[in-house]
């Protein structure tokens, strides 16, 4: 299956947010999606998950999901959106609940998400409960729980304290390595962006365009420092002018 | 040679409030304790405030007589018939007010135009369209409760976070779902403390509608009381009317503890 989002264009009433953005994910393929703060990239998540209805353009997926997928497009929240009334297991099982599932089957599911990201003891724990580390490996959860093609992430770390976060990001590349997983990754931090993505789409301020797409050609195993370092001031180089204007802009609102 | 130590005053007490279990008994006997010395020096006359004991004892014979026991009925049925349909009414009206943009758009200016209105005030109306019995009574019950309900329930839907609807919209949660499992859940904590608001309404409103035109209830017969000067059989009924009220406090903090325990 592959994500084709084409020309898209969006306002919010007077705002023009994005202008003809045009980029593909494949199974497989993380793609990052870096950019001054307001420029769009939130919103852009939300076209492509369905949310959002763009202005002009459109997004679609070519070919068949994956049999068994429940929900091909599954986003992860940056604040996590959990329930507070339910349980860990409970949380998992609600996007389940509408599924033509066997109760076992469901179960069955809700059991292996949640040894596999390594949240088995905590089954019965209720999110205020858990630190956001934790919360957030819940989200991710939920997101396997729906068998996904395709992960919509906005700033899913990004609540997260540096340590938390690093440990969150080396589990969640091997959970999307071992299952085959693409994203939609939208990030703050270059560094993170230089080290998950197959390819870094960066956007200008509002409106937002494309302005450069930077492949990373080497396997994110094979990424040492200095080439994580060196992409990230790449970008940096790209983006400061844009994001010290959008800042300014901020400051004057 | 070092500096002289000095240690940090600690300065971070009191504001804390710190439940003690006792202290309100204790300070609850206090009273007790004092009015009943008050009346027993015979510092004021126990025709305008007879002493606990004697409430006591009246109450012991209103209800070992059997008395009181049809006021006791007819005000507990008033009060739950006119509960219960001021809440069902107030839950749908509140969910449709929160849920869809027309219904808002319309319920809202009605709701705020009618919440002030002390609703006792249209029992004269409700007797001439609905009779002096029961229905009157429990209607005027109903209109107290129906609105402060209304407007719980729409705070409650209206509170609970956009973007938990979101996550469930882009798991394909199919909406009723949605309004069942987040929507009412996460409007919960403000419904039952819409709860709380409409059952002390209730109270308010079933004494003031009996003293009004009722030969039974409560209101009817501290009323009565009153006007034979026979304080304590006055203050018993009172008595049985805070018991009612704590009661009801209590049942819905139970309900609290069960539903919100996630909180
Ligand atoms: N529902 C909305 N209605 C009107 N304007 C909106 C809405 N949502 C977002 N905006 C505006 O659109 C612009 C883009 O917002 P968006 O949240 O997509 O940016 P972003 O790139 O995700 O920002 P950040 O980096 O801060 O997360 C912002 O100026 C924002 O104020
Ligand atoms: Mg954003």
């Amino acid at each position: 299956m592959e994500l084709v989002v084409d020309s898209v264009s969006h306002d919010f009433g007077d705002l023009a947010v994005m202008r003809d953005i045009s980029f593909r994910v494949a199974s497989g393929e993380i793609l990052a999606l870096v950019g001054p703060s307001g420029c769009g990239k939130s919103t852009m998540l939300g076209i492509v998950g369905g949310l959002l209805q763009p202005g002009a353009g459109t997004v679609a997926t070519v070919g068949a999901p994956p049999r068994g997928s429940l929900n091909p497009l599954t986003f992860v929240f940056q604040d996590f959106a959990l329930l507070p009334w339910r349980s860990v297991a409970a949380n998992v099982a609600f996007v389940l609940e509408h599924a033509q599932l066997a109760p076992a089957e469901r179960q069955a599911i809700v059991a292996d998400t949640l040894r596999r990201t390594g949240l088995a003891e905590f089954a019965h724990s209720y999110p205020k409960q858990l630190s956001g580390g934790m919360r957030q490996r819940v989200g991710i959860a939920r997101a396997l729980a729906v068998r996904p093609e395709i992960l919509l992430m906005d700033e899913p770390f990004s609540a997260l304290d540096a340590q938390t976060r690093d440990l969150l990001i080396e589990d969640f590349m091997r959970l999307m390595a071992g299952n085959r997983l693409g994203a939609v990754y939208v990030t703050h931090n270059l560094k993170e962006a230089a080290r998950l993505a197959d390819r870094i789409v960066v956007l200008s301020r509002r409106p937002a365009r494309i302005r450069e797409t930077i492949v990373l050609d080497r396997p994110r195993a094979a990424r040492d420092d200095a080439y994580i370092a060196a992409h990230q001031r790449a970008l940096w180089s790209l983006i400061r002018d844009e994001a010290a204007d959008a800042e300014r802009e901020v400051a004057n609102v | 040679m070092s500096d002289p130590a000095s240690s940090v005053r600690f300065r971070g007490g009191g504001f804390a409030p710190a439940s003690s279990r006792y202290s309100a008994w204790l300070a609850f006997a206090a009273v007790l304790v004092v009015w009943q010395g008050v009346c027993a020096l015979g510092w004021v006359s126990p025709l305008f405030l007879p002493s606990p004991v004697r409430i006591v004892a009246a109450l012991w014979h209103l209800a070992a007589g059997g008395e009181i026991w049809p006021h006791v009925w007819a005000s507990l049925i008033r009060i739950v018939g006119g509960w219960a349909v001021g809440t069902v009414a107030g839950l749908a009206v509140g969910l449709a007010m929160g849920l869809f943009t027309v219904a808002r758009a319309t319920g809202m200016p009605m709701v705020s135009a009618l919440f002030p209105i002390p609703k006792i005030a249209l029992l004269p109306l409700l007797i001439l369209w609905l009779g002096i019995g029961e229905t009157s009574k429990i209607a005027t019950i109903a209109l107290g409760v129906f609105f402060p309900t209304v407007i719980a329930v729409y705070s409650g839907v209206d509170s609970v976070p956009r973007n938990l609807i979101r996550m469930a919209q882009s798991f394909e949660v199919p909406t009723a779902a949605i309004v069942w499992k987040v929507i009412l859940p996460g409007a919960m904590p403000t419904i039952l403390a819409g709860f709380r608001i409409s059952a002390a309404t209730a109270l308010l409103l079933v004494v003031s509608a009996e003293m009004i035109g009722a030969e039974t209830g409560l209101g009817a017969f501290i009323l009565q009381a009153g006007s034979l000067m026979q304080t304590d059989q006055l203050l018993a009924g009172v008595t049985i009317l805070s018991l009612f009220g704590l009661a009801v406090g209590r049942a819905i903090s139970t309900l609290e503890r069960r539903l919100l325990r996630w909180r």
